[in-house]
């Protein structure tokens, strides 16, 4: 449904050109959730910003049902900024209108008749759940009230594609997971395809079904989530991936048990999917003569499946160590021996 | 009490006078509100990293708005005196204050409707656009709106300064209150016209600041 082909952005700035988006190629299809994940300045804000022509790609091409949108202009592009709707980091609504006239916004734009507008919009305060805040004003909602005022008026020309710029960084993590939830819901309802950047893993592995990697301008890797946590082929994408599963606290502990039991060996363990619920700790320590302490776990679920870590020290003689890492690996669970630097 | 300490006030004199402040003041204040918010947008939009960024004309309309904003107010009325000729027709009176009083004053509130402009935040504009709206609805529904109270706080200002430009055109023979303090009060040595009458300029002066603010508060849901 949308093909990015080639897209390159160069900025001229006083220290020369600066490659903000470098031959970037990729496909979404109709009714997914696509994130794309990178760190500040990796280029991620101003590819999506090319979706909807608020930047003009310097090469390349970006194709949205069929019409390129990076060679129309004027007319035709307002045209085709009504089918794409776009909710932003600091939720960008008019202080000067209520909630119910910041919805009605696009409408007017639209020229959508009043009658319609009135009942198009309280249908809108419905589905994002604002009901009895309609004559409110922004500065009287909480973030999370706001964002949900910003994905119903990105809503209001039924769009057919919503794109998230950082939708969710300026709020905490329980109103994050209750936007998430939101847009996963509207995703379902309507078939909108979704296009997220961001820079919090989180929100990847929430809702996401594919996930694409940018550094410095490049996209460094692309896949369904599940299998980016399975095989991250890039050492930024293990940093991300990082972020939800190895909690800062763990590595503390695994240097300090590192230090004090220099015998046996301390193993990060990966589950995917079923694997991740069934019990193979337990077989392993009835099946071979070594002790287990767990360090660490946790089970993350994402789109396409639970993805679990395990973080424990294995101690015995060497061979039944070995041994046991073995039947780990015959059991289709990832196997990485913690290393003393 | 009022009627001894103010003996050589003449009480319709100083309504009618009064009056012709208020004229004068009311007249140039909606010719200013118009060029000054027209000028105002076009200094923001033809500046840097805005919807009809044009250096060239930014440069003109900024240096006209300064050239006219710098010249203290007595030598604009003088300078004006030709073009006021041909505009309305005469040297004296009321009418022929205001060429100068308007543009004396509309390139000062360019500025103030510009900074308010400035204010709003870029990413609302953004926010418009990515809708799909026109550079007109982006003005009229976006721009205006958000920055109101700066362009409503910007007037008050304004009318302020232009009650004190009423009186100086006054003394040169425009009428009004300063006209009336320096003829019948200054000239004839009757201080008591002369503090009568700023305590006129000064009543309306109150009255326009809360007005002024009064609007400014209502409609400022920040």
């Amino acid at each position: 449904m949308i093909s990015v082909q080639n897209i390159t952005k160069v900025f001229t700035t006083k220290s020369g050109p600066l490659t903000a988006v470098d031959h970037v190629n990729f496909t979404i299809d109709e009714g997914e959730i696509f994130g794309i994940i990178g760190y500040s300045g990796a280029g991620k804000s101003t590819l999506i910003r090319m979706f909807n022509g608020l930047e003009t790609p310097t090469e390349g091409s970006l194709t949205i049902a069929g019409k390129d949108i990076t060679n129309i202009r004027g007319k035709e592009l307002r045209l085709a900024r009504r089918e794409i709707g776009m909710i932003f980091q600091h939720f960008n609504l008019l202080w000067s209108r209520t909630v119910r006239k910041n919805i009605s916004f696009p409408l007017e734009i639209a020229g959508v008749p009043k009658d319609l507008r009135e009942k198009r919009v309280e249908d809108l305060i419905k589905l994002v759940g604002l009901e009895g805040r309609e004559d409110d004003y922004p500065s009287q909602l909480s973030g999370g009230q706001k964002q949900r005022v910003g994905i119903a008026r990105a809503l209001a020309n039924n769009p057919k594609v919503l794109l998230c710029d950082e939708a969710t960084s300026a709020l905490d993590p329980q109103t994050t997971d209750a936007i998430l939830d939101l847009l996963v819901d509207i995703n379902r309802k309507l078939g909108l395809t979704i296009i997220l950047i961001t820079h919090e893993m989180h929100v990847i592995r929430k809702i996401c079904h594919r996930v694409a990697v940018m550094d410095s301008g490049k996209l460094v890797e692309i896949a369904p989530v599940l299998d980016i946590f399975r095989q991250p082929k890039e050492e930024i994408t293990r940093r991300f991936i990082g972020q939800v599963t190895e909690p800062e606290e763990t590595k503390e502990t695994i240097e300090h048990l590192l230090e004090k039991y220099p015998d046996g060996k301390i193993a990060k363990l990966s589950f995917i999917g079923d694997v991740a619920e069934q019990a193979i700790i337990s077989r392993l320590i009835r099946e071979w003569p070594v002790t287990v302490n767990i360090l660490q776990g946790k089970v993350s679920q994402t789109r396409n499946g639970a993805y679990g870590t395990l973080f424990i020290h294995i101690v015995g003689n060497s061979s039944d160590i070995e041994a046991a890492i073995d039947f780990l690996n015959q059991n289709q669970v990832g196997v990485e021996v913690v290393q003393n630097d | 009490m009022i009627e001894t300490l103010f003996s050589n006030v003449d009480w319709d004199k100083a309504w009618e006078k009064t009056v012709e402040t208020l004229y004068m003041t009311g007249f140039s204040l909606v010719w200013i509100f118009i060029i000054g918010i027209i000028l105002g947008l076009l200094l923001f939009l033809t500046s840097e990293g805005n919807l009809w960024q044009n250096k060239f004309i930014n440069w003109i309309i900024s240096a006209v708005v300064n050239i006219f904003r710098s010249i203290p107010f007595v030598i604009l009325i003088v300078l004006l005196i030709p073009f006021t000729r041909v505009l309305v027709g005469t040297m004296i009176g009321m009418k022929a204050a205001l060429p100068a009083l308007i543009i004396g004053s509309a390139p000062f509130y360019a500025r103030m409707v510009e900074i308010g402009l400035r204010e709003i935040d870029k990413g609302v504009i953004e926010a418009a656009k990515a809708m799909g709206a026109k550079t007109s609805t982006i003005i009229l529904k976006v721009l205006l709106p958000e920055s109101m109270p700066a362009i409503i706080s910007g007037i008050t200002v304004t009318a302020i300064a232009l009650v004190g430009y009423t009186a100086i055109a006054g003394v040169i023979g425009a009428g009004g209150l300063g006209d009336y303090a320096y003829l019948d009060g200054f000239s004839r040595n009757q201080n008591d016209v002369t503090l009568f009458a700023t305590i006129l300029i000064l009543i309306i002066v109150f009255i326009i600041q809360f007005i002024g603010d009064t609007i400014t508060k209502k409609i400022d849901k920040r």
